[in-house]
């Protein structure tokens, strides 16, 4: 348990639709994810991946269980301390890449830096820069987000998600919208990426090739956790990378 | 590199930039709406200090006036009471103890001049012309404060030494006299003396310029037969708008009769309030939609900006950090709009001032174009642009993130 960035431990969420009526959408949930962990979720529509991906990212509350976060209950912070918290160990990558629009590639990266302190410096700019390069996008620092294809874009969010150097990388769906040559593009670099910072990932896809290419396959129907298995590294696909 | 603004200031500038055809829009509104406020402020108090400078230029703020006469019946049980008790006539008399009533007038905090006045009716004769006048004994050197009358002379000096007299123009037009000529002055019980024309004056209506002349204060004493007193006292204020309470001071602490100009020019009073009153409303109105104007284009705003809300929400920005980039967005579109308004309010002025001219090619009233009417204005606009913001930025700050990124 040391090493584990992300533990729960009987995770329920439900949804009031009418006022008698409450749908569960998780029954209990118990995960463990460690350090470095690249870790596919998969499941059909509607098993709750994104609601447990909610959860975990601090975005919504859940209705029962224990959320532990580098090991610490989650359950007593109020709404400010879990955005602080939020911003400094979780980053986001959405499926529709949701840049900010009216900001630059590099604005983009710096705005979570920008956000946590206020105020930009000279190093938040050279981190950013940094990152757009490690994204390779360097000479795009100045495009708006709208004059960018969906995989520049989509890497961008990426480069954004690790500004704050999180010990947690969310992806829901981050290839769902992306061509299969800028889709493997995209999760080559986060791959890197956990690789170099051991940074944790947990990555939500319905595409198999690429669960495929992940340490472990998290199986999530109906609420429920199905199947949670390792990828022997022998036997894992090869990246198919440029 | 150039250098960043906080987060919040680059934020909102931002999302101003990107919706620039609302921005420009509620800023042409703003300022249009400031524009106009600032023109009717500036006319408003234009036209007040025009008409008060007409009013006021040539009577005293506060006249002090002996009691009235009443006739007091006997009364009790061995005396037969009238039924019918006729009203006293109201001599002509002096105030009782009226050197140190002005001692204590010029004491009272915001009394700024106080001089004596010994006046009564005469018929001025020349030749075969007689004319009714008031004779309006004053002491110079204090009446001036009062009254400017050196600013009204016509001809001549304002000079009142004890044979010397100033008559209106159109008492000198009616008698066919000028300066120099000499004016034989007699009242009712048959006293006359005769005074010389030092100077013609115009205080501004036909009316008083037939009837109204000035003479050194001994001289109407003796004329009129008030040998060393005074018939009424006048009295000018700091602020003419107080003058009603300081009649009443003065009521209370003398006992005289203080009579303001705001009782004795009631309807004009009641005229400028009630101007100032729908000013004030219309100014108010406008000032109304302007908020409003402000509040929708911010709550569209944070409807088209959600997704972008709740993205910064998720990468950590705090509810205070969303709250102030619209309210901040509020307070600069209200700024925006004043300093553009106040460029509409300045030219609306100047239009004013030059295009507008009486009859005889003189400017109508000059409108002032006063620094603090512009900063008040820029002021209470931005403040305004931030109430405005309150509503629509809480709802932005209350977005949940969850829902803001789905939908």
């Amino acid at each position: 348990m040391a090493d584990s960035v992300l533990a729960l431990e009987g995770i329920r969420k439900a949804y009031k639709v009418g006022t008698p009526v409450e749908t569960e959408v998780l029954h209990g949930i118990d995960l463990a994810l460690d350090k470095g962990e690249f870790c596919a979720l998969m499941g059909p529509s509607g098993s709750g991946k994104s609601t447990l991906l909610n959860v975990i990212g601090l975005l919504d509350r859940p209705t029962g269980g224990r959320l532990l976060i580098q090991g610490h209950d989650v359950a007593g912070l109020d709404e400010k301390a879990v955005t602080r918290l939020r911003g400094r160990t979780i980053g986001f990558v959405f499926q529709y890449h949701h840049l900010l629009p009216a900001f630059t590639a590099l604005e983009n990266v710096v705005m979570p830096m920008l956000v946590a302190r206020g105020r930009a410096d000279e190093a938040m700019q050279r981190r950013g820069l940094e990152l757009l390069e490690s994204v390779a996008l360097g000479p795009f620092r100045d495009h708006l987000a709208p004059n960018m294809s969906g995989g520049q874009q989509q890497r961008v969010a990426v480069a954004r998600a690790l500004a704050m150097n999180p010990a947690l990388l969310l992806a829901d769906e981050p290839t769902g919208n992306l061509d299969t040559h800028s889709a493997q593009g995209v999760f080559d670099l986060m791959r890197e990426v956990s690789r170099a910072r051991g940074t944790t990932v947990l990555l939500v896809t319905h595409n198999q090739a690429l669960a495929a290419q992940c340490d472990r396959i998290i199986e999530l129907v109906d609420g429920r956790i199905v199947a949670d298995r390792r990828v022997d590294p022998g036997q894992r696909a090869p990246s198919t990378s440029r | 590199m150039r250098s960043w603004l906080p987060f919040e200031w680059l934020a909102a500038s931002r999302f101003l930039r990107e919706g620039r055809l609302q921005s420009a829009a509620i800023v042409l509104g703003v300022s249009i709406g400031v524009g106009v406020i600032i023109f009717m402020s500036a006319a408003l108090s234009g036209q007040q200090a025009n008409i008060i400078r007409r009013v006021l230029g040539s009577q005293a703020h506060i006249v002090l006036l002996p009691p009235k006469e009443v006739a007091r019946p006997l009364r009790g049980p061995e005396v037969a009471e009238a039924a019918i008790v006729q009203k006293p006539f109201q001599r002509v008399r002096s105030m009782d103890q009226w050197q140190k009533i002005i001692a204590e007038v010029a004491a009272m905090p915001g009394v700024v001049a106080v001089s004596p006045m010994a006046s009564g009716p005469v018929l001025a004769v020349r030749g075969e012309a007689t004319r009714a006048i008031s004779v309006l004994g004053v002491d110079a050197e204090r009446y001036f404060r009062i009254v400017p009358l050196p600013e009204k002379i016509v001809a001549g000096a304002p000079r009142l030494n004890a044979e010397d007299i100033v008559v209106g123009v159109d008492l000198a037009t009616d008698l066919g006299v000028t300066v120099g000529d000499k004016l034989r002055v007699t009242t009712a019980s048959g006293q006359a003396i005769t005074l010389t024309i030092t100077g013609t004056m115009d205080l501004g209506a036909k009316g008083i310029n037939q009837r109204t002349t000035y003479v050194a204060l001994h001289t109407a004493q003796a004329l009129l037969g008030l040998v060393g007193g005074v018939s009424s006292i006048d009295v000018t204020v700091q602020d003419i708008y107080a003058a009603e309470d300081v009649a009443r001071a003065i009521r209370a602490a003398t006992g005289v009769e203080a009579d303001s100009w705001i009782v004795t020019n009631a309807q004009f009073y009641v005229a400028i309030n009630a101007q100032v009153v729908a000013n004030t409303m219309i100014r108010f109105c406008v000032g109304l939609a302007i908020a409003f104007g402000i509040a929708a284009v911010l709550i569209v705003s944070v409807v088209q900006k959600s997704k972008e809300i709740g993205i910064l929400r998720a990468m950590g920005a705090s509810r205070a950090q969303i709250l102030r980039v619209f309210l901040l967005q509020g307070a600069v579109l209200g700024l925006v709009g004043s300093l553009a308004g106040s460029a509409i309010g300045l030219i609306a002025i100047h239009a004013w001032n030059v295009l507008l001219k009486n009859p005889d090619g003189t400017p109508l009233f000059p409108l002032a174009m006063d620094a603090r009417l512009f900063a008040a204005a820029t002021l209470l606009a931005t403040l305004t642009g931030l109430a405005a913001a309150v509503l629509p930025a809480l709802r932005g700050a209350r977005l949940d993130p969850v829902v803001a990124i789905r939908g």
